[in-house]
């Protein structure tokens, strides 16, 4: 790893994202609420989804992490509010491979080459750091595919 | 940057510069991301000396049997190694028998052991256990364990706000109905050394049982569990340049011997049949099964390595390149310093204004810079600060100013990335 991946990652896109993070709110009438737990490093992030039968209306997190994980976050509550609860199944699962295939091939969603999230693909050339851009879509992804209205997950 | 510059740094003089001695561990001659390895991260687990490498290699190349069992040439010899090594472990921390050297898998087996089979048996509804905000997760759980099990209370003793402990808030939590006080003698996340000859002497006035978990004084200072007068002390080879898998229960033999054994199985017997079993005397009593041989020879040979060296020497040295990193952290006006009592060994906390400690970590990773990140397995104290975790630079003696210098000069890639 160079100091040209360390940019990679912490590009301007991420930076933005942890430093103004979009949706960073609870939403008390929310009808999904996943508290995602990262313990080895500390991160805790709670993912708040309004779910009616065919729509998430809206998503939104509260919580402390890292820049990767707050940036993370910040860009799955962009993604996903007002998509239809078929895409955000399929984008999930599109975001969840990404951080799982091998460093060396490009970080790309079928369906938005060029998503945000994409900034984030770095996070695989530092394996103890996955976790940290996954947490959030654990969380949101425990709730939409399980239907339960409220979970936990944790990455460890 | 101004740390740097500055000439008045208290560095170690080069008389307490001891730090040529890391030619002796292999792992530390290496590159890492393009940059020679500044590894600060020996509170988490100690690099290993080449001569504890070598003795382990002997033994698994020439020696290796079973122990206690065979009438074979190599039986004897690995009997004899592994006895030696708890011989030497004795001496090490000044015991006054072998029979109070107990091999286990670590810190974290001696703290559950004792919590087993010393205390559990005589709780009594009402009992309290005592242990402090600091402790680390394997000073806390298995009391909270018992805790949960019957109807007695853990009772935590307060820190103060510089991280430091003042013995009255530990004994004052002291009476009666106090079965055991748990304490730390460092405290691994913060680096404060306790007042325990004053708590100790405290807790022996009202009969009340110490266990001290050791891991952390182990490698910095000199050890003698008789003048420290605690009835039970913990810790682990892999923080003292040995191996990992590998610990000490030190308890007094009186206690040890009252005490019922812990595991049952092979070596820890006298006779077994099916109308009832005699079990071992000390120290086998608490050994059941093949021990970690090997491990219990890397441990005889890290404590010879640290005693050739002299313990003194190290606590001297290692207390002059604290401060030089506790000042040279101190200079920059965006690091906070979490933990800053007045006594304190070889472990320093911080916090880069609102950089999160596991960022910071990664970025002085690419200068070769190993630090801890996180919580560091004390999350009570993390808690007590209102941190989710912090960026912990810890040292031995084989870290030098060049390593803390790397370090500082990492962190100006932190404050460019996040600028």
């Amino acid at each position: 790893m160079s100091q040209d991946d360390l940019q990679n990652l912490y590009r301007e896109q991420v930076l933005h994202h942890s430093r103004n993070p979009v949706h960073r709110r609870v939403v008390d009438d929310a009808t999904c609420v996943c508290e995602g737990n990262n313990p080895l490093c500390g991160d805790k992030l709670t993912v708040y989804l309004t779910l009616n039968d065919t729509t998430v209306s809206d998503v939104s997190f509260e919580g402390s992490g890292c820049a990767i994980s707050v940036a993370s976050a910040s860009m799955m509550s962009d993604m996903l509010s007002g998509v239809s609860r078929d895409e955000a199944t399929s984008l999930l699962d599109d975001v969840l491979s990404l951080f799982a295939i091998p460093a060396e091939q490009p970080a790309m969603l079928a369906s938005q080459p060029d998503a945000p999230v994409t900034a984030l693909g770095a996070v695989r050339r530092y394996p103890s750091r996955i976790k940290c851009a996954t947490l959030a879509w654990h969380a949101a992804a425990s709730v939409i595919a399980g239907n339960n209205n409220t979970t936990t997950v944790s990455t460890e | 940057m101004t740390a740097l510059a500055n000439t008045t740094l208290a560095s170690p003089t080069p008389e307490q510069d001891i730090s040529a001695l890391r030619a002796d561990f292999p792992t530390l001659a290496q590159q890492v991301n393009g940059h020679t390895l500044s590894y600060l991260d020996s509170a988490a687990s100690s690099q290993r000396a080449q001569p504890v490498i070598d003795a382990m290699l002997h033994y698994e190349t020439h020696d290796h049997a079973n122990v206690h069992r065979g009438v074979h040439t190599l039986s004897h010899r690995a009997t004899s190694a592994y006895e030696g090594a708890r011989e030497t472990v004795r001496g090490f921390i000044g015991a006054a028998s072998i029979n109070e050297i107990i091999f286990t898998r670590g810190t974290t087996e001696g703290i559950n052991l004792v919590a087993q089979s010393f205390v559990e048996p005589k709780l009594k509804a009402g009992d309290e256990i005592v242990v402090t905000h600091l402790e680390h997760h394997a000073n806390i759980v298995p009391w909270q364990m018992l805790a949960a099990k019957h109807d007695v209370t853990l009772r935590v003793a307060p820190v103060n706000d510089d991280g430091s402990v003042d013995a009255q808030a530990v004994t004052d939590l002291l009476n009666e109905r106090t079965v055991i006080l748990a304490i730390s003698s460092v405290s691994n996340a913060l680096g404060t050394i306790l007042p325990l000859e004053t708590i100790i002497a405290h807790a022996r006035t009202l009969d009340i049982p110490v266990l001290v978990d050791g891991a952390q004084a182990v490698p910095h200072t000199p050890v003698d569990v008789r003048k420290l007068d605690a009835d039970f002390f913990v810790f682990s080879a892999h923080k003292m340049v040995g191996p990992t898998g590998i610990g000490v229960l030190y308890g007094r033999e009186v206690l040890l011997d009252a005490m019922p054994p812990w595991q049952g199985g092979g070596d820890m017997i006298r006779e077994v049949s099916f109308d009832g079993t005699t079990y071992n005397e000390l120290p086998y009593k608490f050994e059941a099964g093949t021990p970690n041989i090997v491990g219990a020879i890397g441990l005889g040979a890290a404590c010879d390595y640290l005693l050739g060296i002299g313990m003194q020497r190290i606590a001297d040295y290692e207390h002059a390149l604290l401060n030089y990193l506790t000042q040279q952290l101190s200079d920059c006006d965006d690091i906070r310093l979490i933990g800053t009592a007045p006594h304190k060994a070889s472990v320093v906390s911080f916090l880069m204004d609102d950089v999160h400690p596991h960022d910071l970590g990664t970025i002085v990773d690419q200068k070769g810079v190993a630090i801890r990140t996180g919580h560091h397995c004390a999350m009570p104290i993390m808690q007590y600060f209102d941190v989710p975790g912090t960026a912990r630079a810890s040292l031995a003696f084989y870290n030098n100013t060049d390593d803390i210098d790397a370090l500082i000069e990492a962190l100006e890639d932190v404050r460019r990335m996040f600028r």
